[in-house]
């Protein structure tokens, strides 16, 4: 069952009442009732009873296995269906799959709109002009425009119903003018999205080799959408973590051992290129460390001082051998020995417990067995050298709850010492230790402290003596306590545990790291550069959490941590009463209260960073609808969010809250079951395709293999993208308004009568060969800057966030270009052929002349205003821009060779009028260049005055100057923002921090 | 990951590597699926800017200066007729004057010559707020009756002049039907000058749209007469004034060829136009001229692409002078993105 990401074992038990059945025959009169709550969403509780025999057990998660979950170390169970299909768990954490459209093409929908009523403005103006002329044609019976007959006319031109006619007329206009509406733009966006997809799926540096999975853009709806994200809403586990923890470094006796170095201080050292940050002693340990990477799952730990069985020597030789005695028998996994090569591997509930095993094995402790009362390890015998075995008896488990934060065992040893191994977070175990067992605290606090700055997650391992006499007591307690049936029995039995572990001696710590997946942190950074908010959304516990924040440095020490949560002293209280309305309107009191406090923190500090930590129980009641836009703005406020113990269904409502709070775009990230109602609901789904299986994948809209390629996917070919189809938009809508335009301006000389001026032919073949190629070109290849500039600027990114390219000024200047084209090329041909002779053989221009020419400027004019913008000329470009412009008079030599009846008014217009005519040519050459020239003018003005962020990179590359990195530097360093989260700010704060040191002693000198 | 995009030459070892993607596959294509043609990516770089302006308004102008010198040789006189060939009594009612048919529409005009005219000199006449271009008017035709003449039967387009008196109409529509037909003729101190008729519409009309043995039939027959009659022994492929109103013009106010003059007029002389001042034009108040005008290789008197030319070719050369001072005087420092519109935006919220 993976509905929280992790794919960890849990532990199940049925009712002590029930477990005596254990064959099918024993059910044979079995009779009970089950009461329940009604179905619901939440994953982490369960209320319920069972009437057996008269009496009430009370059901809890425990009990509940949901549905999908995998049955380990057991090959079947009994047990009663509680709730079915849509009433399960599972599905009521599903949402129903949306149908996902970009910002930008909801957009243009209004864009439409926009145009559909200047179609209907133009074609009223039009109508009303032409319901006047037809009316004045019949005056009193009397003909005024006698050639056109209006005595004996159709209803069209009838000046007697002349408003009739105008209505019709109307329809007549809407049509004619319908390249206002340009309906070839939907069907060219798709070619053009589909062919973007089929890059992005193509692209080597988003392949995933390991895995042999390229990235694969699953919809191609939403790829400029992909340059357009403002918010990344991640999971964790899965999709920043490999799952899999390390056992990476401890801290024994006030000694810190390993060399490890764990994946972000890798990304610091990358990013600094020094290793300033890196407390190596000696630089060769690192190449140790990759030669000896991953050759033990779980285990990363280095340091010749204790492994090879060298800590016989250390100076607290016993200490260390406790602490890994220690870490060999105070947990709950099961050991299973391979058959074939003796191997031992380790089933543990959470991957943390499993790597301590695992780390105790490789340094000489090796656990092999574990019976109901005892353990069984090997380990070295400090006086003699040997591995001897060694069994210790197992008298009680003090188990691990959210609300102790530890662990203890209490063993009877071969010489029958009764030992309380005990581990835990650091704040429960430092008030617990014995006056005497202090000496190494200040030491290992320290160290605690580097550990959990880098993301490791800590642990603290203390030990104590016990005498016989203090554990009888104990046990004899403990055991009541157990046996107690009562509501406080838990509360007994830690009262019982309470007792037992205190004065305990402290042995040192331990540091894992939940390991991130490959250049994570450095991805995360870039993302952060890019200005791209990132929230993790995770299921896992508030403290594994916030490491894993650490560790991909979006949380650091120094920030200012707003936690809220219900884990507080009064609503445990509350809970314990179990006053359900109480509970509630306690916990949003509660919360709502933290969120106030929260905002209220945030505004009074400007400089400092935040970080908003919040757990699920409390999100529940931050959702509710009148907390939710409070929350929002809170979350906004913070540098970086994290919730944890999160749901699917709130990491799904969150996403939503982030995405209608903000109106930006929201992209989730995940790879497991419990994620898929995120990643419908944000505007982009992207599905890790790794271990967690196909779910994820499933209901994305695209799919990478690791979360690092989601730079490339947002930084490269989100922003082309992006750039590529509100390019290609504007210019569309650019170049059907120009030619739509030069229609209606034409009717203005046709007394509005719907006349158009150019052959039908001419006017079907616009937007299917003379202009759509070069769109479709400009639609897929077009780059602003190459893959390398775009990542090494990644604030370009920022032109999509802000939508500077899609926005209504670009646009409606666009347009206007359209329009000042339009006007250009009316005016230009009809004043220079008026009413002359065009050539020297005295022909004047006919209706087919002007057209033609006038159609020919169109087409060059808006295949030059092409290549204009477009900035990257490949070949193919050029034969397409070109190509159209050639096919248009290819066509028309093929056309006009056509037999009359059917060319019409095209026929020999090329070959006979045109082509021998010098004005025709000395005509079109003025038309393009003196249409073209606001444009250009403006093009060289904005790019030299007012450069947009890419027109910046471009003049980079231009010069020359991209190889020069302190150059790029300076530009880079001024255009990025200062960003609060990410390695580069961690970086940053450190060298601050490191200043302000040198400073400070300068003064003080 | 190579952070740095490595997109420039770092595709070679991925070729290798890779070869899920790229099996035998050419190096073009590789390059081609990982977006990385060999591409020119064009700046507008402030050299480049000026050099564009400066070479367009250079062409520009010269250009200008030839197509204004070739209008400017062209020699063109125009006569508007329709007023005063109407007599003093009918003016106030012009339009019962040329639909009465008793009366003579004689007139005669004279047209000085200011200059030397070479042959051939082309007669138009030019008429004014006449929609030629009128959806209804255009439509109004039969290209294939022209063509086939009366074995073509479906001439519906040609309503309302389609049949007269049961009979079809050759040539049918509002088009034909509505045929200019003033006539003039030229007489010099000399004599009577010889008006060339042929030749004057174009020769795709005449040979392709027009048919050798189709013959007006039933033309001008109706009750109501609208322009010209046609000799119906003449096939339509040899009646050029039909094929020249034939072609509609594309704009209200359009010359139409009437004929040539075959020989030079001098300057000063005076040419008496005899007309017949048949066509009504008074109904919706178009003027109706008569001109005379030389050609040559751009065609007719028209200033206005000389002027167009030379006035955007030399605002182009300013324009590149004017960038070129501000270049040299404050060459921008590229690298500099406090130039960058939106850095100033983001530092000031």
């Amino acid at each position: 069952m993976n509905l929280d990401g992790e794919t960890n074992l849990k532990l199940k038990q049925s009712l002590e009442a029930t477990s005596i059945f254990q064959s099918d025959s024993s059910f044979k009169d079995f009779k009970a009732i089950i009461r329940c709550e009604d179905p619901n969403a939440s994953l982490y509780s369960f209320v319920g009873s069972m009437e057996h025999d008269d009496k009430q057990y009370p059901l809890s998660p425990q009990q509940l296995l949901l549905r999908d979950s995998k049955l380990r170390n057991t090959d079947y169970v009994y047990g009663a269906v509680i709730f079915t299909g849509h009433d399960t768990k599972v599905m009521q954490n599903a949402t129903s799959p949306p149908s996902k459209r970009s910002k930008i093409e909801r957009k243009m929908d209004k864009i439409i709109y926009l145009l559909l009523s200047a179609l209907v403005l133009i074609s009223a103006v039009g109508s009303i002009f032409f319901g006047i002329a037809t009316h004045d044609d019949l005056e009193d019976g009397k003909m005024k425009r006698w050639y056109l007959r209006p005595d004996q006319s159709k209803i069209y031109f009838d000046p007697n119903r002349a408003p009739a006619a105008a209505v019709l007329h109307f329809l007549t206009a809407m049509i004619l003018y319908g390249y206002f509406i340009p309906i070839s733009l939907y069907v060219s966006i798709e070619i053009v999205k589909v062919l973007q997809a089929i890059f992005i799926n193509q692209d080597i540096q988003m392949y995933h080799e390991e895995s042999d999975k390229p990235a694969h853009a699953r919809t191609s709806n939403l790829n400029e959408e992909l340059g357009q994200v403002d918010t990344i809403l991640s999971d964790k586990t899965g999709t920043l973590t490999c799952n899999s923890m390390e056992f990476i470094k401890c801290s024994i006796a006030g000694t810190a051992y390993g060399h490890g170095v764990t994946e972000v201080e890798r990304a610091m050292t990358r990013t600094k290129g020094t290793p300033l940050i890196n407390e190596l002693d000696d630089e060769d340990h690192e190449e140790n460390h990759v030669d000896a990477k991953s050759a033990i799952k779980g285990f990363n730990f280095e340091d010749r001082r204790i492994m090879n069985q060298n800590w016989v020597n250390e100076p607290h030789a016993d200490a260390i051998q406790k602490f890994f005695r220690l870490l060999a028998i105070c947990h709950t996994c099961i050991p299973e020995a391979d058959k074939d090569s003796g191997k031992i591997s380790y089933e543990a509930e959470s991957p943390d417990e499993a790597a301590f095993v695992i780390a105790a094995r490789e340094l000489g402790f090796e656990f092999y067995q574990r019976t109901q009362t005892s353990i069984s390890l090997h380990e070295l015998d400090p006086m003699s050298g040997r591995t001897v075995e060694r069994s210790y008896r197992l008298l009680n488990i003090l188990e691990f709850s959210s609300s102790r934060k530890r662990m203890s065992v209490i063993v009877q040893d071969e010489e029958g010492k009764l030992l309380l191994l005990s581990k835990g977070a650091d704040s429960v175990m430092f008030e617990r230790l014995a006056k005497n067992g202090r000496e190494f605290e200040e030491k290992t606090k320290e160290h605690l402290n580097e550990y959990a700055d880098a993301g490791l997650r800590t642990l603290v391992l203390a030990y104590r003596e016990l005498d016989e006499e203090e554990y009888m007591t104990f046990n004899k307690k403990f055991m009541a306590a157990k046996n107690l049936v009562s509501a406080d029995r838990d509360e007994k039995i830690e009262e019982a545990a309470d007792m037992i572990e205190r004065d305990l001696i402290l042995l040192g710590a331990t540091a894992v790291e939940d390991k991130l997946q490959v250049g994570v942190p450095e991805c995360i950074d870039k993302l952060a550069q890019a200005g791209i908010k990132i929230w993790v959304l995770t299921g896992d516990k508030m403290e594994t959490a916030i490491n894993i924040g650490f560790s991909c440095s979006l949380l650091r020490q120094g920030m200012n941590q707003i936690i809220i949560t219900l884990e507080t002293p009064e609503i445990i209280g509350l809970v314990k009463s179990g006053n359900k309305d109480a509970i509630a309107k306690a916990s949003k009191d509660s919360v709502i209260h933290q969120i106030r406090e929260g905002r209220k923190l945030i505004s009074s500090s400007s400089a400092e960073s935040f970080a908003l930590i919040i757990d699920g129980k409390s999100l529940t009641y931050a959702l509710e609808d009148g907390v939710k836009d409070m929350f929002l703005q809170l979350a906004i406020g913070c540098a970086s969010v994290i919730c944890c113990r999160s749901s699917p269904i709130q990491k799904a409502l969150v996403t939503r809250l982030v995405k209608t709070g903000t109106r930006k775009v929201t992209l989730a990230i995940g790879d497991g079951a419990n994620d898929v109602g995120m990643l419908q609901e944000a505007d982009i789904g992207v599905g890790i395709s790794g271990a967690e299986g196909m779910q994820a994948v499933m209901s994305s809209d695209v799919a990478i293999a690791q979360f690092r390629f989601l730079e490339r996917l947002l930084l490269v070919h989100g922003h082309w993208c992006y750039r590529r189809i509100s390019s290609m938009i504007c210019y569309f809508f650019y170049k059907n308004i120009t030619f739509g335009l030069t229609l209606f301006l034409f009717e203005a000389y046709a007394s509005f009568s719907g006349q158009p001026a150019y052959n039908d032919w001419f006017m079907s073949f616009y937007n299917v060969f003379f202009t759509s190629l070069p769109v479709i070109a400009l639609g897929v290849f077009d780059q602003d800057v190459s893959a390398r500039f775009c990542l090494k600027f990644p604030m370009l990114y920022q032109e999509g966030v802000q939508n500077v390219l899609f926005s209504w000024t670009r646009l409606l200047s666009w347009m206007f270009n359209g329009i000042l084209n339009a006007i250009a090329i009316l005016f230009f041909c009809t004043s220079a052929f008026q009413h002359q002779a065009f050539r020297k053989g005295g022909e004047v221009v006919g209706f087919e002349v002007l057209g033609a020419t006038m159609y020919t400027c169109v087409v060059w004019v808006v295949n030059c205003q092409m290549a204009l913008s477009v900035s990257y000329f490949t070949l193919i470009q050029h034969i397409f821009i070109w190509g159209g412009v050639a096919l248009w008079y290819l066509f028309l030599l093929v056309y006009g060779a056509i037999i009359p009846t059917i060319s019409t008014t095209a026929f020999m217009v090329f070959v006979e009028a045109l082509a021998p005519a010098p004005s025709y040519w000395i005509v079109t050459l003025f038309v393009v260049l003196a249409t073209l020239i606001p444009y250009f003018a403006f093009a060289a003005i904005q790019m030299r005055f007012f450069p947009m962020y890419h027109n910046m990179v471009q003049w980079i590359r231009l010069e020359g100057r991209a190889d020069d990195p302190e150059y790029c530097q300076v530009v880079r360093q001024r255009s990025v923002r200062p960003t609060t989260v990410g390695v580069s700010a961690r970086l940053d704060k450190v060298s601050q921090l490191i200043t302000r040191k040198v400073h400070h002693a300068v003064h003080s000198l | 990951m190579e952070m740095e995009g490595g997109s420039s030459s770092g595709s070679a070892g991925g070729t290798q590597t890779h070869r899920r993607f790229s099996p035998v596959r050419s190096r073009a294509f590789y390059k081609f699926t990982q977006q990385n043609l060999p591409a020119c990516k064009p700046v507008l770089t402030p050299g480049w800017v000026i050099m564009t302006f400066l070479i367009v308004g250079i062409v520009f102008v010269p250009v200008g200066l030839v197509c204004l010198h070739a209008s400017e040789s062209v020699v063109e006189i125009m006569d508007r007729y329709d007023v005063e060939c109407i007599p003093e009594p009918y003016r106030s009612n012009k339009i019962a004057y040329i639909k009465d048919s008793s009366i003579s529409k004689n007139c005669t005009r004279m047209i000085k010559v200011q200059k030397h005219m070479k042959a051939p000199i082309y007669i138009y006449y030019e008429l004014d707020n006449y929609y030629q271009n009128h959806r209804r008017y255009v439509k109004s035709r039969s290209d294939k009756q022209l063509l086939y003449g009366l074995k073509y039967k479906d001439t519906s387009s040609c309503k309302p002049e389609e049949t007269s008196n049961g009979l079809p109409i050759v040539p049918c529509g509002l088009i034909a039907w509505s045929l200019f037909n003033d006539s003039y003729a030229f007489v010099r101190g000399s004599g009577e000058m010889s008006v060339n008729r042929k030749n004057i519409a174009w020769k795709s009309d005449r040979e392709h749209k027009f048919g050798k043995h189709v013959k007006p039939f039933n033309f001008q027959n109706g009750t109501l007469i609208g322009g010209g009659k046609l000799d119906p022994s003449i096939p339509l492929s040899d009646q050029e004034d039909l094929i020249v109103w034939m072609r509609t013009a594309a704009l209200p106010t359009f010359r139409k060829l009437y004929g040539i003059i075959e020989e030079d007029i001098d300057a000063d002389e005076i040419i008496t136009v005899h007309l017949f001042n048949n066509y009504n034009t008074y109904s919706f108040g178009g003027k109706k001229k008569i001109v005379l005008t030389t050609s040559n290789w751009l065609g007719g008197k028209n200033g206005f692409l000389g002027m167009a030319y030379i006035a955007t070719g030399t605002f182009f050369i300013l324009i590149s002078v004017l960038f070129a001072l501000i270049h040299v005087k404050n060459p921008r420092p590229h690298g500099d993105p406090t130039y960058w519109s939106w850095n100033r935006k983001s530092n000031a919220s």
